[in-house]
């Protein structure tokens, strides 16, 4: 049966690792940067986590704004329910993303940032149309709002499971002819590609680091959390750091903990300090819930599941699968990157990856945790499912979550479900012994 | 009650209803049989460049969904209760053997469903080709348009492993000259609804646009010649409707009586973004020249605008809307969208904010394509045309 039970008082402060507080500063810091832009004299550019071009956009001294990190910000400090709501009042459709709605709700609502302060307006917004079609609207959504200048930099959809010369050739056409010249124009600064080349000799240093972490879970037991703690390991490099010095010290600090967690034969640290005995070791697809993050993680770490790998984690690269920034092509690297999102990648290489993940990390499964706001990731998963245990011979479930929408968070259906589902691997188990 | 058509009409839209109903495509599988060696090129909604399936000799057919006849069982199996619905009942299609004729499928670049539906098509039909029809969101001829001509030569060259043969661009250039054929009839009929609504009722024409999803272009030409002059030969009485353009449903179709709910309800549908395929380019496609650069200009200047592209232009956000307002002498627009459509819906907000500064009426709802219960749709469709009549300004 399931027992859910409501804290009395307080939760329990929340057990970091060291590399999770660094983490937690430098986004603070960047959140801080970003509040004191205007009066500092920075340039600030919106853009989005897919198709993130921090590293050119360093060139013209802009400073990263990306609204779906200050929408997961809102969810995690539980504000963005009532964010959400009032973007519908507003006349927002229920039916649709509520990263959107956040963003626009939060903006209603005076636009302050998780550090307590406003954050600046943009700009200039670089749509970065990567991976998702909702990323479109909401950008036109915010240049009515802000009436900034506004770049489109489109990525053609790896559909065939293959990058063409043609789609390189399109989005370097892109960045030469309309994103270069208008973020040169909006900053004041001239673009210098030698510059560029030197932050993406960085990212590439700090994605090793990033790729040796997420591939530590194939070590048994799993000394990370490949989604839940995954998800302070992608901040960094996903956000407003990729190609500084500032992600390559995160990255090898990181790499250096884990190293040591490893050799002390320890799991994952949680939020109630370390994992106990790894009972099940798990591949996720899909985003996680915001709004009750550690009681979903808790439903985890209580049953001794930990995430091994997670196709949520590579939503902003796929470096796992061999792609870094390349200095010695810079544009066509960009070019590359945006196309190698996870969102971006047709549904047969989804699965393969998800099967691959299975094989590799030795996981008893596979769980989908499918966003009510996300038809990017969601449509199509429930094929995914059948199709990954279908090759793998491996049980999977499928739960339904949102974002950053407290409303369709069900805690006692997920619970249910997740228990369920270990139970069903228990079984798995119990037969192969059987057939042993 | 909708004024009965006159005899010949009648006929003429007794066999576009027929065609309409036949969700196992007969006409289309007919087609097929009728020579060793046709194919048959699904696409879905709103545009793929149907002058290639031609030149290839192939058939193109629409695959709009289910409608609100078809019962979907296995389609939703594959899709949680928070997306729309053309999916899950084209998914009934594939799995139910209603178009096990198809020999290619073409899902264009319209939003992450449709996206993904490609992908699952080739796990789920790896025996019927599929591809994804990506479209450009840089408007410039050569950057974005550049791309759009390799895109349509790689469809060119998909087509020709399908049907064995190369397309060749004179092929091309004549089918250009054929459906450009057909888009001026499409748009002489347009005129005509807005002129003579009452003679040319929304849910008649749409069905008479529905036929030629499933007809030969050649075909259908001549069935919208026939309809014209049939029309032209009556006179209808005129009624005191309001005059309104519907919008949003560019995709998963309304079903049928949610089209005659509305003009029940006492509205002149004079413009709408139903089947927009048909009449995608504004004027015709230049038949000179290399017709894959062709057919990307007119992809990139000339054609409507709709919530799946993107306008490059804050100043002119919109505007389209407007615009059709004005040119069609409306009093109001009524956003009619499918449920948990991103495009439309995301976009709704905006429009409304444009439609609100240019003093234009509206009301929205949202529909499947199964929607059964229309008493809502024609009370709220009813009170607004009330309301422009006793209170607009126009």
């Amino acid at each position: 049966m399931t027992i859910i039970t409501r804290p009395a008082s307080k939760p329990a402060d929340i057990i970091k690792d060291a590399s999770m507080s660094k983490q937690k500063d430098m986004m603070a810091r960047h959140y801080e940067r970003l509040s004191d832009a205007p009066t500092n004299g920075e340039k600030v550019a919106a853009t989005f986590v897919p198709g993130n071009l921090n590293e050119l956009l360093m060139c013209f001294g802009l400073v990263n704004n990306l609204p779906e990190v200050n929408a997961i910000q809102s969810g995690l400090r539980k504000q963005s329910g009532g964010y959400v709501m009032e973007a519908e009042k507003s006349g927002h459709s229920e039916d649709v993303c509520t990263y959107v709605k956040s963003d626009i709700g939060m903006m209603s609502k005076g636009n302050i940032g998780p550090n307590g302060r406003k954050l600046p307006d943009p700009d200039v917004l670089l749509l970065s149309y990567t991976g998702c079609f909702t990323f479109m609207k909401w950008f036109e959504l915010l240049r009515q709002q802000y009436n900034c200048e506004t770049i489109m930099f489109h990525t053609p959809y790896m559909a065939d499971g293959k990058i063409t010369k043609d789609m390189i050739k399109y989005m370097v056409k892109q960045l030469k002819q309309d994103v270069i010249p208008k973020l040169e124009k909006v900053s004041g600064v001239k673009f210098d590609i030698d510059l560029l080349r030197e932050h993406l000799r960085k990212s590439a240093i700090a994605e090793d680091d990033l790729v040796w972490v997420l591939q530590s879970a194939k070590t048994k037991p799993s000394p990370i959390d490949a989604y839940f703690g995954g998800i302070y390991y992608i901040g960094p490099i996903f956000g407003a750091f990729r190609g500084t010095d500032d992600a390559i010290d995160y990255y090898r600090f990181l790499r250096q903990e884990v190293e040591e967690r490893i050799a002390e034969g320890k799991g994952p640290v949680t939020p109630d300090g370390d994992m106990g005995q790894e009972r099940y070791r798990l591949v996720v697809e899909g985003p996680p819930n915001y709004t009750h993050f550690r009681q979903f993680w808790k439903m985890f770490y209580d049953e001794g599941a930990v995430v091994v790998a997670s196709s949520y984690t590579k939503v902003g690269g796929t470096y796992d699968f061999g792609f870094r920034h390349d200095p010695v092509n810079p544009l066509e690297s960009l070019a590359e990157y945006c196309l190698n999102v996870y969102t971006n990648r047709n549904l047969p290489m989804r699965v393969d990856m998800l099967e691959n993940y299975i094989d590799e990390y030795q996981a008893d499964g596979l769980l989908i945790n499918s966003i009510k706001s996300c038809n990017s990731f969601s449509a199509g998963q429930l094929l995914m499912m059948r199709e990954v245990e279908k090759r793998t011979g491996k049980p999977a479930a499928f739960i339904e979550t949102d974002l950053v929408d407290p409303r369709y968070f069900s805690p006692a259906n997920i619970k249910n479900r997740l228990e369920s589902y270990f139970q069903m691997i228990e079984q798995k188990r119990a037969g192969l012994r059987g057939a042993a | 009650m909708l004024d009965v058509p006159v005899s010949a009409t009648a006929g003429i839209i007794r066999r576009c209803e027929d065609l309409f109903a036949d969700l196992h495509f007969s006409t289309a599988r007919a087609w097929k049989a009728a020579k060793p060696g046709r194919k048959v090129i699904g696409f879905m909604p709103y545009y793929v460049p149907r002058e290639i399936i031609h030149a290839a000799g192939a058939l193109p057919l629409g695959i709009l969904g289910g409608g609100d006849q078809l019962e979907v069982i296995h389609g939703d199996a594959y899709y949680q209760s928070y997306i729309c619905r053309i999916p899950r009942s084209t998914i009934e299609l594939g799995v139910s053997g209603r178009i096990d004729f198809v020999d290619g499928m073409l899902f264009p670049s319209i939003c992450d469903v449709i996206r993904n539906l490609s992908g699952m098509w080739m796990l789920m039909f790896p025996n019927t080709a599929a591809r994804y029809v990506d479209l450009p969101q840089n408007f410039e001829d050569d950057v974005g348009g550049e791309f759009y001509r390799s895109e349509l030569n790689e469809i060119r060259e998909w087509l020709g492993r399908i049907t064995g043969q190369p397309i060749t661009d004179d092929a091309i250039r004549a089918s250009i000259e054929v459906f450009n054929e057909n888009r001026r009839l499409v748009r002489e009929a347009y005129t005509l609804r807005t002129d003579e609504p009452w003679n040319v009722p929304a849910s008649e024409l749409y069905l008479v646009m529905r036929a030629g999803f499933v007809l030969p272009v050649e075909e259908h030409s001549q069935l919208i010649r026939d309809y014209l002059a049939s029309v032209r030969d009556q006179q209808r009485p005129i009624k005191d409707n309001s005059r309104v353009v519907v919008s949003g449903a560019f995709c998963e179709q309304p079903p049928l009586t949610l089209i005659k709910s509305i003009e029940l309800s006492g509205c002149y549908i004079v413009d709408d973004d139903f089947l927009l395929i048909n009449r995608w380019e504004r004027s015709d496609v230049a038949t000179d020249g290399d017709p894959l650069a062709a057919l990307a200009r007119s992809f990139l200047h000339d054609s409507h605008s709709t919530p799946p592209k993107y306008e490059p232009d804050q100043a002119k956000k919109g505007l389209y809307l407007v615009e059709a307002v004005r040119k069609h002498r409306a009093e109001g627009v009524i956003f009619a969208m499918a449920s948990f459509c991103d495009p439309a819906l995301l976009d709704r907000p905006m429009l409304q904010d444009i439609l609100k500064a240019h003093g234009v009426p509206q009301i929205a709802f949202k529909f499947a394509e199964n929607s059964g219960q229309m008493q809502p749709i024609r009370e709220q469709a009813g009170t607004f045309s009330d309301s422009i009549k006793l209170w607009s300004g126009a």
